[in-house]
């Protein structure tokens, strides 16, 4: 019984780096399942990768300008992946490229920029630091920066559900009533660059897509509607946010991978045992129904 | 025509993609109460004809009017192929957004509403089917669900993009019987069709457009064998290097 307690709740009542760790997973689960889950059903998996890296380049900016401030950084990097979720929605709007080659093309200069700001002007280390984070050293401003995201994202998500979910699934229905779905998926990209901005504190840029699009493909295979899939895709975050922690504190690895890996462990196990189409469920009940 | 109020009418409108005219200096109108399918050959326009009076396409040239509806209230029913089947979206909920007018994004969805939905489905031969998933269900059925959409939108001018494609015999009947209906209540129908059968079964008057007008009038006289001709030339002919329009029709 001891032998548990050590290894599952010790680490987090003997540090308050670990409390503050757990209480950071937790905020981000519940902005990023639900990011997640409407990435994957507007079919933009992809775009939330491209949208964490054209946040790089604000960061450092904002590094440049103030060092390591949280809220100069922070604001930099919202600028920046809202500068290139704007530019690519009016280029697939206006012009015959889709969408996802237009965020690709922004994404790439937003990096390059960024790479060339960190290199010119800052230690490897900082780049290390941006591109993977350091969830371990969370501190109270990171805390409620991350809580703030958070609690925006589920309340905004509540107003704009409707008109979001009608937006994904019938746009030019919607369009023909005046719904107005345009402002939905600009309201959606603002949430989804708050939530990289919040997730890269943490996680670094590439890992906070991990918990944003993991736990959302894992979901398919448990849920069958909008708000389960969603609540599906935040436990499982916040399950790999706990264990990848216990993880790295147990084992000494580097916390934002683990996270993630843990995240991708889920995933694989659900597409095998989930009962919505997974493998092995189908394997299993060959035998059809009664027609 | 049986009543000559114009429900929709059109002047000169030319619509293009890539500044190649997809509709061509198109004028016509559809009474109030009509019953009209538009026909011509693949890439006449007749999509394009539908999604301009629904407002989804701006006329490069020309306007459209609408008399007595506004476009927010045009029932429209767009092909079945641009629909994620795969969407995680109930039976119910797809019905209810035919409700948007009322409901908009934020208001309530009473328990009335739902009622209706349930009605509409049973209308349409889907009793129980509310709380299916949408893509579990078959093309058909799917199809059925979009007019149960329609008709719960109660709306005075209905819209219908190829509502008949990937759908078995069965459904068809059932779904241009549900048309019929509307048509006895004095709403105005405008169906994009293929099958030229039908039309002449079910559907009193008809327009054939092969990028300009061809013909507009009772399907009789519209789908004679010399105007299905003449569209068909008229819509091969798509010139790569043509010059700029200046004429008007």
């Amino acid at each position: 019984m001891t032998v548990l307690y050590d290894w599952l709740i010790g680490p987090f009542a003997d540090f308050s780096f670990m409390r503050r760790a757990l209480v950071a997973c937790l905020a981000l689960s519940l902005g990023s399942g639900a990011m997640g889950v409407f990435l994957v059903l507007r079919r933009m998996s992809l775009i939330g990768d491209t949208m964490a890296h054209s946040v790089l380049p604000g960061a450092a900016i904002g590094f440049m300008l103030a060092g390591v401030s949280l809220p100069a950084m922070s604001l930099g990097g919202f600028v920046a992946g809202l500068l290139v979720a704007l530019a690519s929605g009016l280029v697939s709007r206006f012009t015959p490229l889709k969408e996802d080659a237009s965020f690709a093309s922004f994404f790439m200069i937003s990096l390059a920029i960024g790479v060339l700001l960190v290199s010119t002007h800052g230690s490897t280390v900082d780049l290390m630091h941006v591109l993977f984070g350091s969830i371990l050293a969370v501190d109270d401003s990171s805390l409620i920066l991350m809580a703030s995201v958070a609690s925006v994202t589920l309340l905004l998500l509540a107003v704009i559900f409707r008109g979001l979910v009608a937006e994904c699934f019938d746009p030019l229905y919607l369009r023909a009533v005046k719904g107005r779905g345009g402002v939905y998926h600009v309201l959606f990209l603002v949430l989804v660059v708050l939530n990289m901005v919040s997730g890269f504190q943490a996680l670094g840029t590439l890992m906070a897509v991990g918990l944003m699009m993991l736990p959302a493909t894992a979901a398919r295979f448990w849920a069958r509607q909008v708000w389960s899939l969603i609540f599906v895709a935040t436990l499982t975050a916040f399950v790999s946010g706990y264990i990848g922690l216990v993880l790295s504190y147990q084992y000494n690895l580097p916390s934002g991978p683990a996270i993630v890996l843990v995240a991708g462990m889920i995933y694989l196990i659900s597409i095998a045992v989930g009962p919505r189409d997974g493998i092995f469920l189908r394997l299993l009940t060959r035998r059809h129904l009664r027609s | 025509m049986t009543v000559s109020v114009p429900m929709v009418s059109l002047r000169d409108v030319t619509v293009a993609y890539d500044r190649h005219p997809a509709i061509h200096h198109l004028s016509c109108f559809f009474a109030k109460g009509c019953l009209t399918a538009v026909v011509g050959p693949n890439g006449a326009g007749k999509s394009t004809l539908v999604k301009s009076i629904a407002g989804l396409l701006r006329p490069l040239e020309g306007h459209v009017r609408l008399n007595g509806v506004e476009h927010r209230d045009v029932a429209y029913l767009p092909q079945l192929a641009n629909i994620d089947d795969s969407f995680p979206i109930s039976v119910r909920d797809v019905v209810l957004l035919g409700l948007w007018r009322r409901t908009g994004a934020f208001g309530e969805i009473s328990k009335a509403m739902c009622d209706e939905a349930s009605k509409a489905l049973s209308t349409v031969g889907l009793d129980g089917f509310e709380e299916r998933a949408f893509g579990s269900v078959s093309a058909g059925q799917r199809q059925r669900v979009l007019f149960a959409r329609v008709l719960i939108a109660d709306s005075q001018l209905i819209l219908l993009d190829e509502p008949f494609s990937a759908v078995d015999s069965r459904t068809v009947a059932d779904l241009i019987r549900l048309i019929e209906r509307w048509h006895g209540e004095g709403r105005t129908v405008i169906a994009v069709l293929h099958d030229h059968e039908q039309v002449r079964r079910h559907f009193p008057d008809s327009l054939l457009l092969a990028r300009e007008l061809v013909a507009q009038g009772a399907t009789s006289d519209v789908l004679s064998p010399a105007n299905l001709l003449r569209a068909r030339a008229m819509s091969e002919a798509w010139d790569e290097d043509a010059d700029v329009c200046r004429g008007a029709a």
